[in-house]
């Protein structure tokens, strides 16, 4: 007779138990852009909201940048290094094709030979992540997962481009997923719509760098179908995961979306209604879009500066290359 | 039903006036979105959603760039109009 598998056994629930954040010391405001596109610091506010980002420097690579971003949130989740069972990094611009930079993070932060791996899903990362952990730990295989948005994006973007130089800068968000005994992360709502695969993207593969006098690759996107998409496209998604949570916008105290823009965000939450109590994380203004480190990065700011309650209610949303997104509704740590 | 010409120019001004505050009166088949309005991509976008709401028609990204004049607009809405 064949033997029957022990199944794995989970939590009940999950919640993010820590947030954390590293920003690189180097802040570059939009005077040090503008020259290179011809712009002005009045140009760049107006069409994105942005003031300054944060360019990494030695010191601060993908993995050293998460590995400070960690320290932070598996203290703040009140837990041991050696509690985490598993790491999965979130991020499009570590530098190596392979190895991930999950195991090296996990290994520089002490952790004990845990699951690790990096996922690709660009400005979605970070919720696609929480989505995965929170799935890891209701289905037992695991128990404590260290869930990090990183970029250096800074390293993969052209100073020249009108369209992206001022819009992207670097740094990293970490979060833990824990067991809960209540429900603190909502159902994800997410997708993709691969027909847009070209709207952001690297602009020539690596084989394709190789064997042409391309130069050095960076990301390329067309801004105005990216808006059309974000804003009419995702506010439903946003909804949706309201809705699948069984959430008002009205119970919530903050709205977290992927910072990619303050007229993305100002006319997303216009297709929300979003209430006027609602506190709209706005960290794009000095951090720029960081994309998967974008959400936790804002989401460490509002705990930090006191803004939003601890326990409080958050939407949060990612979306970006691939066309890929992901939303639900969290339990502020 | 296809709307005249003045009825589209009229609703396209609306829009804009919503969308940047700018006087209806000033929105004018001859002038251009950019030149002329001082309308930048994004809310040029904005303006596109709300248009193929308010008159039924469909303008693709693609198409979007080809609008440089309220006129060419107009005309694009008109004969797109089922």
């Amino acid at each position: 007779m064949a033997g029957l598998i022990t199944p794995a056994a989970g939590a009940a629930h999950t919640r993010i138990s820590g947030v954390g954040a590293y920003r690189p010391r180097r802040v570059v405001p939009n005077s040090e852009i503008v020259d290179a596109i011809d712009s002005s610091d009045e140009w760049i506010q107006e069409r994105s909201g942005i003031k300054t980002r944060y360019r990494a420097e030695d010191g601060e690579s993908v993995v050293e940048m998460s590995e400070a971003a960690s320290r932070d949130a598996i203290e703040m989740a009140g837990l041991q290094p050696s509690d985490i069972d598993a790491v999965i990094v979130a991020t499009v611009t570590h530098p190596y094709q392979t190895p991930a930079a999950a195991p090296d993070l996990a290994h520089r932060l002490g952790l004990s030979n845990p699951a690790a791996f990096d996922i690709s899903a660009a400005c979605a990362g970070y919720c696609h992540g929480i989505s995965l952990a929170s799935d890891m730990v209701r289905g037992g295989s695991a128990r404590h997962v260290l869930v990090v948005g990183v970029e250096r994006l800074s390293d993969f973007t052209s100073p020249t481009d009108r369209g992206t130089a001022f819009i992207f800068g670097d740094g990293a968000g970490a979060a833990i997923v824990s067991p809960s005994d209540t429900p603190g992360i909502g159902p994800t709502v997410w997708g993709s719509e691969g027909d847009k695969w070209d709207v952001i993207a690297q602009n020539d593969s690596w084989v394709e760098v190789r064997d042409g006098d391309l130069g050095w690759p960076t990301i390329g996107m067309q801004g105005q179908s990216v808006f059309r998409w974000a804003v009419w496209g995702m506010a439903p998604v946003a909804q949706k995961a309201l809705d699948a949570a069984g959430i008002t916008a009205d119970q919530l105290d903050a709205f977290i979306p992927h910072q990619a823009n303050v007229r993305i965000i100002d006319a997303m939450c216009k297709q929300l209604k979003m209430p006027e109590h609602v506190v709209v994380a706005r960290d794009i203004v000095e951090t720029a879009n960081t994309s998967a480190a974008s959400i936790p990065l804002a989401t460490e700011r509002l705990l930090r500066e006191g803004l939003v309650p601890r326990g409080g209610l958050a939407l949060q949303i990612g979306f970006g290359a691939g066309l890929v997104y992901a939303a639900q509704v969290v339990v502020l740590p | 039903m296809a709307q005249s010409e003045q009825e589209i120019l009229a609703g396209l001004a609306e829009i804009v006036n919503e969308e940047t505050g700018l006087d209806p009166e000033t929105v004018q088949s001859d002038k251009a979105f950019t030149d002329d309005l001082d309308i930048d991509s994004l809310s040029m976008m904005t303006i596109v959603v709300n248009a193929e709401e308010k008159f039924g028609v469909r303008i693709p990204d693609d198409e979007v760039k080809n609008l440089r004049t309220v006129g060419d607009a107009v005309s694009f809405i008109q004969s797109n109009q089922s």
